[in-house]
């Protein structure tokens, strides 16, 4: 199961998914503004049955993952209940991980959503009346179990414990950054700083730094900061401002919320 | 959550439970000529590893187990356990049933825990089946049973990809949340911390597939390499040197699921904890449980197939005791906390038809056809009914 805020121009929603469906909320959780079932095998099949993987997207658009790796897009309305299936995306074979829209500014040609799968292929959209596909990076070997998208540039998170750092608009590999001993479970960004977390079952999370060098073009990620959660497996890390000066984490078997901050 | 979990949480529970009980009867047993009538030999030993592992491994309880499902409830997959556990002519007391039950989750949760891979539970499985292979080496008929259910895991789990294995550990890292029994043997070892929490490790090899922390790399919009960078962290990694065996037959490299238990090693247990954990497992047990009539049609099913052998008569049954002394089985028994307690359903389940017949019978009039008015605990009611069966 997860939970998102998906904050559009007319209005913010609560959306989580889980192996029934989507459900959508009101940003006070109050009302159910929405709900989408996906179909159920009668008898538990051999492959599960989930949604996964929520983001917001072309200031219009709700798109959440499935394990049958089709990515629904709901249409909003700035109003009300009449959300609507608008387009499946049929792109992914493996089951969708997550989903991230554009942060910052996309370069031209550059798409503005990125949808990630369990073989670790990424597929790069622009959204829109009809959604395009701009580009198709395929996987190679792990997972992509978590993903960001900033300037252009996509920040993947893998089961193997690497980052890797692709050019949106070229399909390219731009970095490649050996970040844990684990499986990465969560990876936020801070768009005003271009502040890069990744949180993971090795009980790290580290704060990189991403940005765009003005004269070679090059992408470059620094690693500013480590933190060991002793003990924990880190499932979750969230920068709780937009600059990515605190960040909050939440692990396996630990009931508390762990926020952390500047000295 | 993953469909396939429940064969892999119930064969290394099961083999879990083996390592116990043989470390227990072996320091219990005496000389064949020096024993007395009541007291365990080293036969009364093997034929009690026997019957429990050839009832474990019975085929049509495999198959029912690898039916694509969901998992059961601690309540229902405890009692399957306490039905295995008295396949022979052993008996534990409540307690000790209850200790079992402890050491065998916690030494379990403990080894997904520190999977370095997803995939690495397959691995941890093939340890124990190894193990169980090598408690019934001289008995050919078992042996087949167990390398025929080998066989069906390789079938049925080589195959899956690292996303569905995290899945699968997903489901049965969620069935042990907020257990944090104290086992005093993964307590000396350092392996557990004094409030109940596993140590995890930031030093050793890393898993297969896995680079050592600290390498940043950078590539121009030509994809080549210009630049290297290193970062350093409290952990202190180093590179696997081989990768575990996925046959029948092969050195599995892992240590996870291998007998951490000897003859010289007591286990104890520690019922402490924090009240906040006990105060969620006390939760869980009062939540509504809708499956419950499910589980128990297919537990009736499962235990009406398991070919149980009981003693012959003339022959006593042998009483295993997991503590010490009788004493302080007696004094875990009476200080159990309550929101710990399994409550076990007892069935009895046969294979004659008629039995059979009545079972499903008494099973159709406790069908509630709703909820009465404020019952919050419609699968509590079926389950404590079926106490009185």
């Amino acid at each position: 199961s997860q939970a998102a805020w998906c904050e559009l121009p007319s209005r913010v929603l609560l959306v989580l998914t889980s192996q029934r469906g989507v459900q959508m909320y009101d940003s006070d959780g109050s009302t159910m503004v929405f709900w989408h079932a996906l179909d159920v095998p009668e008898h538990p099949a051999a492959h599960s049955v989930f949604a996964r993987g929520i983001a917001a997207a072309g200031g219009r658009f709700v798109c959440v993952g499935t394990s049958f790796g089709a990515v629904l897009v709901f249409d909003i309305p700035p109003k009300g209940t009449n959300v609507t299936l608008s387009e499946v995306l049929e792109q992914h074979r493996d089951p969708v991980t997550d989903i991230a829209a554009e942060q910052g500014q996309a370069p031209d040609g550059a798409g503005d959503l990125v949808t990630a799968d369990d073989s670790g292929t990424l597929c790069l959209w622009s959204t829109g009346e009809e959604f395009t596909l701009l580009g198709k990076i395929p996987g190679s070997g792990s997972s992509c179990s978590s993903v960001r998208l900033w300037n252009g540039i996509v920040a993947a998170g893998y089961g193997n414990g690497q980052i890797r750092l692709w050019e949106a608009g070229s399909g390219r590999i731009r970095a490649q950054v050996s970040a844990h001993a684990r499986w990465i479970y969560a990876l936020d960004l801070a768009p005003l700083t271009g502040k890069l977390l990744s949180g993971a079952e090795d009980s790290f999370v580290h704060v990189w730094k991403l940005s765009r060098n003005p004269d070679t073009d090059d992408i470059e990620i620094q690693h500013c900061h480590a933190e060991c959660v002793t003990d924990t497996q880190v499932c979750g890390a969230r920068f709780c401002d937009p600059a990515g000066d605190t960040f909050a984490v939440t692990g396996y078997d630990l009931s508390e919320i762990l926020c952390y901050g500047p000295a | 959550m993953s469909a396939r979990t429940l064969p892999l949480l119930f064969l290394n529970l099961g083999g879990e439970m083996l390592y116990i009980l043989d470390q227990r009867l072996r320091a219990q047993s005496i000389p064949g000529e020096k024993a007395r009538k009541d007291e365990w030999t080293d036969v009364d030993r093997k034929r009690v590893m026997n019957d429990i592992i050839a009832t474990m491994f019975n085929k049509k309880f495999m198959e029912e187990l690898f039916k694509p499902q969901d998992l059961y409830s601690k309540k229902a997959l405890r009692t399957v356990y306490d039905r295995l556990a008295h396949a022979s002519i052993m008996r534990l007391n409540q307690a000790s049933m209850d200790k079992l039950y402890d050491l065998m989750t916690m030494a379990f949760k403990y080894q997904v825990l520190l999977c370095p891979r997803p995939r690495d539970i397959l691995l941890v499985t093939f340890n124990h089946l190894d193990a169980i292979k090598d408690f019934i080496s001289d008995s050919p008929g078992i042996l087949n049973q167990v390398d025929e259910t080998f066989r069906r895991l390789i079938e049925t789990y080589n195959c899956l990809s690292d996303g569905e294995f995290q899945l699968i550990r997903q489901t049965l890292l969620i069935f042990f949340q907020d257990m944090h029994i104290r086992v005093s043997i993964f307590l000396k070892d350092k392996v557990q911390n004094s409030n109940g929490r596993f140590v995890l490790p930031i030093s050793g090899p890393v898993p297969w597939g896995t680079e050592v922390p600290g390498l940043i790399r950078i590539f121009n919009h030509k994809g080549v390499e210009v630049k290297r960078a290193e970062f350093s962290t409290a952990g202190n990694y180093v590179t696997p040197q081989r990768e575990g065996s996925f046959e029948l037959y092969g050195d599995r490299v892992l240590k996870l699921g291998t007998n951490m238990y000897s003859v010289t090693r007591p286990v104890e247990t520690h019922m402490s904890g924090s009240s906040k954990n006990l105060a969620s497992q006390a939760k869980e047990n009062i939540a509504p449980n809708p499956l419950a009539k499910e589980e128990l049609n297919f537990l009736a099913r499962l235990l009406g197939g398991l070919d149980i052998q009981k003693p012959a008569g003339g022959e006593t049954g042998f009483r295993l005791n997991l503590f010490t002394t009788d004493e302080e089985e007696e004094h875990a028994a009476q200080t159990r906390p309550e929101e710990l307690s399994y409550k076990v359903i007892n069935i009895e389940a046969t294979q004659e038809p008629g039995r059979r017949a009545e079972l499903s019978r008494i099973l159709g009039e406790l069908e509630v056809a709703e909820p009465r008015p404020g019952s919050a605990e419609k699968g509590e009611d079926l389950l404590a009914l079926m106490d009185g069966l």
